[in-house]
Order: C-alpha cells, then structure tokens, then sequence
C-alpha cells in the first residue's frame, strides 16, 4: 500500500515532465503547417465530407441525422487508433532518451496517450460544429460526456501500455495490431447502422466491443438525448478498468528488461 | 554518497536479437534463448564520498559507460548492488534529453524537466544558461541544425545550471573547442569546491589529472586499480 502512495506521489513529481512531453507531441504534429492546430478540427470534418457522400448515395443507411451518426463513431475510433499506436511505438522511438537517462518508462506512454486525447479534444468541436450546421439542439444530457471520455481514455491507456511493453520484445506486434484494428473499425458500427449486424455478432459486439459502447453511450448523449440503460456503463466501466490493470500490470513486470530490447 | 559492491552486469550476446515471435519460440524449443552471456562488469566495487572527483579511465569496451548507467538507475545490476544519496543530475550524454526537432529554447525546457525541475525554475536560470552556452542569436532555431559544439555547450550548461549533489560527465570536454573546455573546467571546479560529487569520463589522462583527485581504470569490466588519480594515469599510460 505504501508502495502505491509513493508511486503516485512520484508521479506527481513528474508532472512537469509529463507537461513538456505532451506540449512537444502537439507542438511537433502541425509545425510547418499553415493552419496548425485548427487541422484537429478541420480533418475529420472533411473525412466525414466525404464518407457522408459516399454512403448516403451508395449505401442508403437509415439512420437518423447520419453525419453526427457518422463523426461520433469516426473520432472515437481516431482517438483510440492515434492513442494506441503512438502509445506502443513510445519506448521504441525514445529509446536514445531511455539508454541515457534514468526517468520512470511509463512516462512516455502516458504522455503519447494524453497528447493524442489533447488532439482529440480538439476534435470534438468538430462535432459540435456538425451540430450546428445540421441545426441539431444539444440536450442536457451532453455535461455527461465525460464520463463516456473518462472511460475511453483509461481504456487506451492499458492498451497502450500492454502494446508499447509487448512491442519492445517482439516487433511482429505492430503488424498484428493493424490486422486487428482493421477488423475492429469494422465491428463497431461507425458508419453503418449497429442494427443491420445479424442478431448473435449483434449481441457479441453491444457485450464485448468496449468502443462500440462509448461510441453508443456518446451517441445516446449527443444524438438521441437519452440516458441509455445502465447496463452500458457498468460494461464500459468494467472493460476501462480491466485494460489498466493488465496493461500496467504488463509494463510494470517487464519494464526492467526494456533497455536489453530498444 | 555513491555505494557500488560488487556489482556484476550481464548481457545476452546471442548473434542476433530476437525481436520476433517465431524466432522466439523457435529458439526456446531448441533451448538457445540465453546462451552466450556476456559481463560487462564483473565484481566492480567503488565507493564515492560526498565531494569527492572521481574519473573514470580505460579503454573502449571496457565498461566505463556501464558503470555509470548502473549509478543512474538506467541499468539494474545482474549481481551486487547500487546506492546512491543525492540529487543525480542523470545525463550520461549532456545532449541525449534534446529532441533535434525542437528549437533550442523550447529543448532547454524540455531537458530542464527530464532533469526534475519545474518551468518556473528554468525560466529564473534561462538568461544564465544561454550566457554559459552562447547560442544567444539561435535560440529559436532547431536543434538539428546546431553544430555540434554548439549543442555540447547547451547541454553543459542546462546540466551545471543547478548544483546537483552529484555531476556525471561522460567525454563532453571531447567536442568542444579549447576555449569552451576551459569554461567547462573552471565551472566544474566551482562545483566541486561546493562539494558536489563529480564522476568523469575520459580517456584522456591529463583531463582526469586535472579535474579529479580519484581515478578507477577499468579493464574488460574488471576495476584494475583504484586510488589516488596520478598514480592510476601514469601506470594507466605505462599499460
């Protein structure tokens, strides 16, 4: 126990640290870019600009008011694939900082995670700019946002940490994961209504896809105007959690080796 | 100050790194995952006391930089241990915090923090670091684009600017011009007359006579000698 309160002591040491790595992530990403950080905002609109048209004259989806539909789902799953795959290239890429300075590893995955939910942050007024245009009043249910947010973010991070500790030893991760995140873009209803998936793989995905459940908790917030049942929270609750503790837990016990390996 | 006993480092110096999953399991089923160990220190004990210069000589390969990662904290010991009390400034090259991409001023921060201190401390020593390091008219340009010496003496400076409890120094007087290894004398000097812990590493011998009042020679991981620093340099230079 006092183990654990001296951990998160030392983190709050490190807070400054943390500060610099996340400001040199959102510095570094629009240096030399005319607009800047106003790309957050700008690139899943026209993403979003573009599937639009493509799947409500090709596909015909019924769906109620498709592009919020469409850039909720979309930049949830941006912030998770940014989040994670810069998260498990963080030991990799500062290995010259790793072998010739002693700071706590976990730092730069934390920082890669947090910078890319600074990112997606500015992104969300995207949506709110959609909003707008497709003239859709936000509810009050919107202020429980955060919590959806919270959720997502500390279900990255374990992932995050798992893939950057896994990837260290063996480099075939990387490769696998894009397989996998392909696959996953796929079952979580972004850009197709969730209810056109057969009835079993629709009960597998609403159980067992945490990103569907954001996504759908967000889209009850921001779309539908309701309180979805509880059951989604507790679900999103127990995967958020679960990702922390395994992926920590698999970067705690192998963090002694990463600097035979980078 | 610092306590190394006895400490042993191992590597695995199998031929090639395995970094992939099919290698992986194809070598434990044939059983060679950890063969050819390989000691890069091998019962190597020192003890530092506060204030006190210690260089660190020997030839490449020989362990130097080993030695002074295990008082760091990056590496872990195979076998012995490692104490150290005090404030370590941990930078074993004074440039590895820099990121080439960043500009100087924003890089200064940056090392400032892996170094543990906050934006408002480095904001109060900024004026005295880019005096030290003259880089005045280039504070705002990448760091990719300094020269070499140019980005030593940044470097130098953000690691001296607070007195650390103790001051490592890894062959930095080897990049920069005469004038500037003077600078770097006098101020670490200034620093241990303030009673900081030097460890330095070189493998010129008059730098160390001249620095430090210690010396360790190092030899294939193994210490060879220790003691007073003339003694260890001349039978260093006689090997």
């Amino acid at each position: 126990m006092t183990k654990n309160i001296e951990r998160v002591v030392n983190l709050y040491n490190k807070r400054e640290l943390l500060a610099q790595l996340v400001r040199r992530d959102i510095r570094l990403k629009y240096r030399r870019s005319v607009l800047g950080y106003l790309w957050s905002i700008m690139n899943p609109l026209l993403i979003m600009l573009v599937l639009t048209a493509v799947f409500s004259n090709m596909f015909r989806y019924d769906v109620i008011n498709y592009p919020i539909y469409l850039i909720i789902g979309r930049s949830f799953f941006d912030f998770l694939s940014e989040a994670t795959r810069m998260g498990m290239w963080s030991i990799i890429s500062n290995a010259s900082l790793l072998k010739k300075t002693y700071v706590p590893r976990y730092i730069f995955t934390l920082a890669s995670v947090t910078s890319s939910a600074v990112n997606f942050i500015f992104s969300l007024g995207a949506i709110a700019i959609v909003m707008l245009v497709t003239r859709t009043p936000p509810s009050w249910y919107i202020f429980f946002l955060p919590i959806t947010l919270l959720q997502l973010y500390i279900f990255c991070m374990g992932l995050a940490f798992f893939l950057a500790a896994a990837n260290v030893f063996f480099r075939d991760v990387q490769y696998i994961y894009n397989a996998v995140l392909t696959a996953w873009m796929y079952l979580s209803a972004i850009f197709y209504p969730a209810k056109i998936l057969p009835k079993n793989l629709y009960w597998l995905v609403s159980h067992l896809n945490p990103i569907f459940i954001y996504v759908e908790q967000a889209r009850g917030f921001i779309l539908y105007g309701t309180m979805q049942d509880t059951e989604i929270f507790v679900i999103g609750w127990v995967f958020a959690l679960l990702s922390l503790v395994v992926g920590v837990e698999t970067f705690r016990r192998t963090q002694d080796n990463f600097i035979l390996y980078i | 100050m610092i306590e190394v006993k006895d400490v042993s480092v191992r590597f695995n110096l199998s031929k090639e790194k395995i970094d992939n999953l099919k290698e992986y399991f194809v070598k434990m089923v044939k059983r060679e995952l950890f063969f050819q160990e390989f000691f890069a220190l091998k019962g190597v004990s020192l003890t530092v006391k506060k204030g006190e210069s210690w260089g660190i000589i020997g030839r490449n390969g020989s362990g130097k930089s080993t030695l002074l990662k295990l008082i760091c904290g990056i590496l872990k010991p195979y076998r012995g241990t490692v104490k150290t009390h005090g404030r370590i400034a941990p930078l074993i090259e004074l440039q590895a915090g820099f990121d080439g991409r960043l500009t100087a001023r924003e890089n200064i921060f940056l090392t400032g923090a892996l170094l543990g201190h906050d934006k408002r401390f480095m904001e109060e020593h900024f004026e005295e670091i880019l005096d030290f390091a003259e880089v005045g008219r280039f504070i705002d340009v990448p760091i990719k684009n300094f020269s070499s010496g140019m980005s030593a003496r940044l470097g130098f400076a953000i690691a001296t600017v607070v007195r650390p409890d103790i001051l490592i120094v890894d062959e930095v007087l080897a990049v920069g011009d005469k004038t500037f290894q003077k600078k770097c004398e006098i101020r670490m000097q200034e620093m241990l007359k303030n009673n900081v812990t030097l460890l330095f590493v070189s493998h010129s011998c008059d730098d160390v006579r001249r620095v430090c009042r210690k010396a360790l020679w190092l030899n294939s991981g193994k210490a060879v000698m220790s003691g007073d620093s003339n003694e260890v340099c001349s039978a260093y230079e006689k090997s």
